[in-house]
């Protein structure tokens, strides 16, 4: 048992081969802008990462086609960042190592707080494309990190006024169900606020362990406790697992959550997406903009773009008009335009901006609504929207944070 | 009503339980016999349940349901053939990274074929439904599921205790060189535990598509919970598996109902527990060649 494998000559020959056989790496070239995309490709928030890395392919080759930045072209290395530990690891050998302008990505709450940390000890900027936690926007918040990913406050005033107007909240028994970690628990506090000051009352709180693929246990639970509505503020793979088998029990109580992501309703399967949920954009909207990345992104890789998409997509082009207005990658000089209160189109009706105070972007969000099962005929177009929160005429921070909510002090 | 409730809840992880279980026997299976730790065995699940989502529009889920584990255990017995019956007299280390690499191409594999979001996929209609006996409620399907793997037990069972077959097996884990001096070769028997075992990963992974996402990582989910009942039953013996597997089930239905956030973490200490208190497991036999 002790006795270590001999290394054989074949062996040797074969661990030569390999070596060789590794990516040539190239070192950093003065005519090409790199950003370093790091999100998760593997594990419960996997499912989502692809989508990420295939809008940001997207986003760069369209921006490439039509001549790069400033004249020189922009290249996409793409890693999977698997746990905080390596999320920062390898956040740190882009900055190193392959000099990267900037980072784009992620989607755990707790791995964007490594990088971050990475970034302010780098000074080098990274873009938050799918972490949610107001943590990351208040007493965590860094002045190179930037949020294109809605706060946890966002995502619960947007979807909480429609569930507000459907008579889901005032007087109501609540049962959260809560993803056990950075995400949930941030999204937790914030939505208990919200359902407090609403006349709700979360009557029964359950965390869930993010490796947890039966959940049958918890509705057995829930039908014992008999909510008025049940709260899913869950993540990645775990929102497929609920839908599944929420609908195979047969539950009837209404089904809300303040957490969400469309490819996973799509995984669910046929019949059974149920409920009302956030997100800060979908394939269904009807502006040109919509329309155009849709189609792009569903000729290319043959199915519609989701949120996740989305943000990777827009941080991919925020980040080249930046350059391009600054004329050049300086990392301080990003931040000061983007602090400016530069208005972008991000696929809606309304122009986004990033606020100055704690580098959130501003944008209009969606709540939207399983259609019922008998009318949900196309794999994708499984709901519908409610039109833009907030309201054309109000400011687009009355879905944000105030500053009591998070606070930001940028270290220096 | 809290009496009835635990109950409920002890019963329903009956019920989880009866998943691992059909993971786990397979596993012990081919540890018991060649001395290998499968660790690609969750990837034979994965592609059992992927098989069922391509192959049921064509053949519906009852083809399916035939269909994906008869493939998949000829997936095996290719496996079998040119890659783990080179090992299984080498240094387990060998066959360990072996078949991590295999798990791991599997994984990507799938990811790179299908796209790394969850495909979508129902129960079918006609096996939807729920079973109310009294303050209880289950899931039609599940009782299903329990149905098929208290089958495959059975089957198993009767494979390895009453025929030709299952004798040389059991002699062969206990002394494979007393099974040759006999003129027995052992090796059409590993070709046909290995197809065994990995058809029923397959079947799990049938019954359990309709359920849980299928995703690429689906297979390493429920390794880890497979390889815990493993060792908590302890190697060789059959019951033990299928008795671990029951307790885990149970255990944690009961950490959800008392400490939601150690529902995972439970099935860890029980196995903790168990080691602690007999190495070999609940009912592990002593295997000489292991020793």
């Amino acid at each position: 048992m002790t006795e270590l494998p001999r290394i054989t000559r074949r062996g040797a020959m074969l661990s030569a081969a390999a070596l060789l056989a590794a990516p040539a790496i190239s070192y950093a070239q003065s005519d090409v802008i790199r950003i370093g995309h790091l999100t998760p490709r593997t594990g419960f928030l996997g499912p989502l990462g692809e989508f990420a890395v295939q809008a940001a392919q997207m986003a760069s080759d369209e921006i490439n086609a039509s001549g790069g930045i400033n004249g020189r072209k922009l290249e996409m290395l793409f890693e999977d960042s698997v746990n905080p530990q390596t999320a920062s690891a390898k956040a740190e050998r882009y900055i190193q190592r392959d000099k990267v302008s900037c980072i784009v990505g992620e989607i755990n709450s707790a791995s964007a707080l490594a990088i971050g940390q990475v970034v302010q000890r780098e000074r080098a900027l990274f873009i938050n494309t799918g972490a949610n936690s107001d943590a990351l926007r208040g007493s965590d918040c860094r002045k190179f990190m930037f949020h294109i990913e809605g706060q946890n406050s966002m995502y619960v005033k947007a979807v909480g006024r429609a569930l507000v107007q459907q008579g889901l909240i005032k007087g109501k028994k609540i049962y959260a169900l809560t993803a056990d970690y950075a995400f949930g628990h941030d999204l937790l506090r914030v939505a208990k606020k919200f359902i407090g000051e609403n006349g709700g009352n979360v009557t029964n709180e359950d965390l869930i362990p993010t490796e947890l693929t039966d959940f049958s246990p918890f509705l057995l639970k829930l039908r014992q406790a008999r909510p008025d509505v049940i709260v899913a503020n869950l993540a990645g793979a775990q929102i497929t697992n609920f839908l599944k088998q929420y609908s195979e029990f047969g539950l009837r109580f209404p089904v809300a959550g303040f957490g969400f992501d469309t490819a996973l309703a799509w995984g669910a399967g046929a019949g059974n997406f149920l409920g009302t949920w956030p997100t800060m954009w979908h394939h269904r909207l009807d502006n040109p903009g919509a329309k155009k990345f849709t189609a792009d992104f569903r000729g290319r890789f043959g199915r519609p773009p989701e949120n996740q998409a989305w943000g990777d997509y827009n941080a991919v082009k925020i980040l080249a008009r930046a350059m391009a207005e600054t004329k050049g990658t300086d990392g301080p000089r990003i931040v000061e335009y983007l602090e400016s209160g530069a208005k972008f189109d991000v696929q809606k009706s309304r122009e986004a901006y990033f606020r100055a105070r704690d580098h959130q972007i501003m944008t209009e969000m969606y709540a939207i609504s399983a259609l019922p099962a008998a009318e949900q005929k196309d794999r994708y177009d499984l709901f519908t929207s409610s039109a833009a929160l907030p309201g054309p005429d109000e400011s687009l921070e009355a879905i944000a944070s105030t500053p009591e909510e998070a606070s930001c002090t940028f270290p220096t | 009503m809290e009496i009835v409730f635990l109950l409920e809840q002890v019963l329903n992880g009956l019920l989880i339980g009866a998943y691992y279980l059909l993971i786990a026997l397979g596993l012990s299976l081919i540890f018991s016999l060649g001395g290998i730790v499968n660790l690609a065995h969750g990837a034979f699940y994965a592609i059992g349940a992927y098989l069922t989502v391509a192959l049921a529009p064509h053949i519906g889920f009852g083809g399916a349901f035939v269909a994906a584990p008869v493939l998949v255990g000829l997936l095996g017995l290719v496996i079998e053939r040119f890659l783990l019956r080179r090992f299984y007299r080498a240094d387990p280390i060998l066959s360990l990274l072996l078949t991590f690499g295999l798990a791991m191409v599997a994984e990507q594999s799938l990811r790179m074929i299908f796209g790394a979001p969850p495909l979508p996929f129902s129960i079918p209609p006609e096996l939807r439904g729920q079973v109310f006996i009294g303050e209880f409620i289950y899931s039609r399907y599940r009782l299903l599921i329990l149905l098929v793997a208290a089958l495959c037990v059975a089957g198993l069972w009767l494979l390895l205790q009453r025929t030709h077959f299952g004798r040389v097996v059991r002699a062969g884990v206990q002394n494979p060189d007393m099974v040759g001096a006999l003129g027995i070769s052992l090796k059409p028997y590993m070709s046909a535990v290995v197809m065994i075992a990995v058809g029923l990963a397959a079947l799990a992974g049938v019954m359990l598509a309709p359920v849980i996402g299928v995703h690429p990582a689906m297979g390493a989910e429920i390794l880890t919970f497979a390889f815990v009942v493993v060792v908590i039953g302890g190697l060789g013996s059959f019951w033990g598996v299928v008795v671990a597997a029951l307790i885990v089930g149970v255990v944690r239905g009961i950490a959800a109902y008392a400490f939601p956030p150690a529902t995972e973490a439970s099935v860890y200490l029980l196995m903790l527990l168990v080691l602690l208190l007999r190495p070999r497991g609940l009912f592990g036999e002593r295997i000489a060649k292991f020793e």
